[in-house]
């Protein structure tokens, strides 16, 4: 009994870290949102398998949330942002896929490393649901920090915010997750609406340095 | 003695009530003054608070340490309140703002209040998260509310940083429930303070360090500690000024006291990790960092910016230390900084306003064009340089002569820190203060009180600091370990 139930959380936890390396190898904004869904289907699937296991029936709340917002809402907002915004053609080569993956993959080695070492004596479901969190989180900051348009930093922050909702859930009878997810949600719906209002497309459009200290002031 | 109300109600409702109402209230003057009121009442139920007895339900605490906090950030959020009326209306006639803006500004305003004054009464951690994660969302939308490409950046540097902050946060407070759940059991208790604090000698050590290392990291970015304090120059810069008082005065604070509780947390573990020499390390190097970087800022905003990650440094660098002493630098530098921070950045908004510009060379000779506003910043900022006989002489005194007689190799290089950003100071005050008057001579329509009024307390802090305020901050002092 136990036994299945240990080999599916770590399924669906391990697919999720996947998933996130899937994200990394996108070059293209509409397929890295769809990925991005599926990032959210998978986890929606892990949170509701640690309801029905813990018995947490207000866990549903958060799958609720997550199904409706990250897999329906936002992807196809975002879909529909970027082809107004004129961005849909765009090829982002910030840094190469190949490094980004070697990168990956030293980050995944070192969430085992640190979270493994440090949980020894925790329920051993727990610990590795947190091995994989902190792995998904920290490629959830690669995305961020390797990509340059608006869009893709904002996926890639929703990425890690779901290895903290994965964090959450499995740790066991964590109080406020629902509502942490709400929170989570109303702060990516802000940014989602500031991008489309304010038009952002990058965050520094240029490598002009003179550009750059315009907009530090540091221009006499 | 007993209230005939709740203070803690009257603290986190006006604000949440006057945030709605202001929403509604279509004419600025009157919601600027409403503003005031709202402050004025939060502020005197704040003081209220030294009346009644410790507090601790599973979601609100009051304690000797986090009362502190409060009552400055009333006072603080009251006076910025009155700043900002005068402040905001000039904006309005210099078309930078609508009347629909301040609408929603001064809603933001009190919304703002409330995320920070939940934080600060959080006894839950989750809670505290979810408060300050609030506070951040509405000083983001306020940083970009000027709407021009610069503030929009800003915003959105600030939005993506303190997002990652907030995030990694969250991971820390997490690991702090796994440790705390083989002790305490499931559920609530897990992420109550009082009931951790009670029980985290038998905490797991390791989980815990971790935990800390996420938290001072998560937290520390809305510190602004260096090397996580990108967002903090362009928030303050870019957005109105009251906001950039608020940035530097209470907010920083509200992450700093976040990171002092788990602090707590990991020294009542004898196994775990002491948390101190990290925070002495960040605190160091952001006061070094921030000196240097002091040198090469152009905008008069962003200047100031810098000196809040110095100061910010520096009482990170005191709380890091420990022990009675240091400690109490720590609270007393903290007290000082947000009153002469705050008191500079209304006297820089109403120069900027009247001079049209906020390049500092474009800003010269104030003493002679507008000898008030001179002659005010002249005071604030030779108190945030720690000229006696200031309060913040007297807090870096006391946490450099601690600080000698533990650790002197420390000692001198919190000094030289000291010195570096101290010579950056008087140098750019220099000419903007006495230099060829340059620019607009126009009257200013500023209302001086509240910068009048938080340098007259610092000032008279550094003189005289009253028997009963010595006793309370030594008592918090004690707690703090």
């Amino acid at each position: 009994m136990s036994g299945y139930i240990f080999d599916t959380a770590h399924l669906f936890a391990g697919g999720l870290v996947l998933v996130s390396f899937m994200m990394l190898y996108q070059d293209r904004l509409h397929a890295l949102i769809n990925v991005f869904a599926l990032h959210a289907v998978v986890l929606s699937l892990s949170v509701a398998w640690q309801a029905y296991t813990q018995a947490a029936p207000h866990l549903y709340v958060t799958v609720a949330i997550a199904v409706a917002f990250k897999v329906l809402v936002i992807p196809i907002a975002l879909h529909r942002m970027i082809r107004r915004l004129g961005i849909h053609r765009e090829i982002e080569t910030a840094v190469g896929i190949g490094q980004t993956m070697l990168a990956g993959m030293g980050l995944v080695a070192l969430s085992m490393m640190v979270m493994l070492r440090v949980t020894p004596e925790a329920d051993p479901l727990a610990r590795e649901d947190l091995a994989f969190a902190l792995a998904v989180i920290l490629l959830g900051l690669l995305i961020m920090v390797t990509r340059r348009n608006a869009v893709s930093q904002i996926i890639g922050f929703m990425s890690l915010e779901n290895g903290l909702i994965l964090a959450a859930t499995g740790a066991k009878g964590m109080p406020l997750v629902v509502e942490i997810s709400v929170a989570f949600s109303v702060l990516i719906a802000f940014i989602v609406i500031g991008v489309f209002l304010f038009r952002i497309r990058e965050r520094f459009d240029t490598v002009d340095v003179q550009a750059l200290d315009r907009f530090r002031g540091e221009r006499r | 003695m007993t209230l005939p109300f709740d203070p803690l109600i009257v603290i986190l409702g006006t604000p949440a009530v006057a945030a709605a109402l202001l929403a509604v209230i279509p004419s600025y003057r009157v919601g600027a003054w409403f503003n005031v009121l709202a402050s004025l009442i939060t502020l005197a139920a704040a003081a209220s608070l030294f009346l009644v007895e410790q507090h601790a339900s599973p979601f609100l605490l009051i304690d000797d340490l986090n009362i502190v906090f409060i009552v400055l950030n009333a006072f603080v959020g009251f006076t910025t309140s009155v700043f900002s009326a005068g402040y905001i209306a000039h904006e309005l006639e210099s078309g930078r703002l609508t009347p629909a803006h301040l609408r929603f500004y001064h809603a933001l305003f009190q919304v703002m209040m409330f995320g920070m004054n939940l934080a600060l009464i959080a006894n839950n951690i989750g809670l505290m998260w979810v408060a300050i994660e609030l506070a951040t969302l509405t000083t983001v939308v306020m940083v970009g509310i000027y709407q021009t490409h610069e503030a929009i950046e800003a915003a959105w540097k600030y939005f993506i940083l303190g997002s990652v902050g907030i995030a990694l946060a969250l991971f820390g407070t997490i690991l702090v429930y796994m440790a705390a759940q083989p002790v305490v059991g499931e559920g609530l208790d897990g992420m109550v303070w009082t009931v951790l604090i009670k029980h985290v000698s038998k905490f797991d050590p390791a989980l815990l360090n971790v935990a800390f290392v996420f938290l001072l990291l998560g937290y520390g970015t809305k510190v602004g500690l260096a090397p996580l304090h990108a967002w903090l120059p362009d928030a303050h810069a870019e957005g109105p000024t009251p906001i950039s008082a608020v940035l530097s005065g209470l907010l920083l604070n509200v992450a700093l006291y976040a990171v002092l509780r788990f602090k707590l947390l990991l020294a009542a573990n004898p196994q775990a990790i002491a948390p101190g020499p990290l925070m002495v390390l960040l605190g160091l190097v952001s006061v070094i960092f921030a000196a240097f970087m002091l040198y090469r800022r152009r905008d008069i905003k962003r200047f100031f910016a810098y000196s809040s990650i110095e100061h910010m440094g520096i009482i990170t660098f005191a709380f890091g230390m420990g022990g009675p002493l240091a400690n109490f630098a720590g609270l007393l530098h903290m007290t000082m900084h947000s009153l002469t921070k705050s008191a500079i950045f209304y006297s820089v908004g109403h120069i900027a306003q009247v001079k049209g510009t906020q390049k500092i060379a474009d800003i010269s000779g104030l003493t002679e064009t507008h000898p008030v506003l001179g002659w005010t910043l002249v005071f604030g900022v030779a108190a945030i340089a720690g000229l006696p006989p200031s309060g913040v002489f007297m807090s870096e005194f006391l946490l450099v002569t601690s600080t000698f007689a533990r650790a002197p190799l420390l000692a001198i290089l919190l000094v030289l820190g000291l010195l570096i950003a101290f010579g950056a100071l008087l140098w750019r005050l220099h000419t903007v203060a006495f230099g060829e008057p340059m620019g607009s001579r126009a009257p200013t329509k500023a209302f001086y009180l509240p910068m009048f009024a938080h340098l007259a307390l610092v000032f008279i802090a550094g003189i005289f600091l009253p028997p009963a305020l010595v006793a309370w901050f030594q008592q918090v002092a004690q707690s703090l370990g």
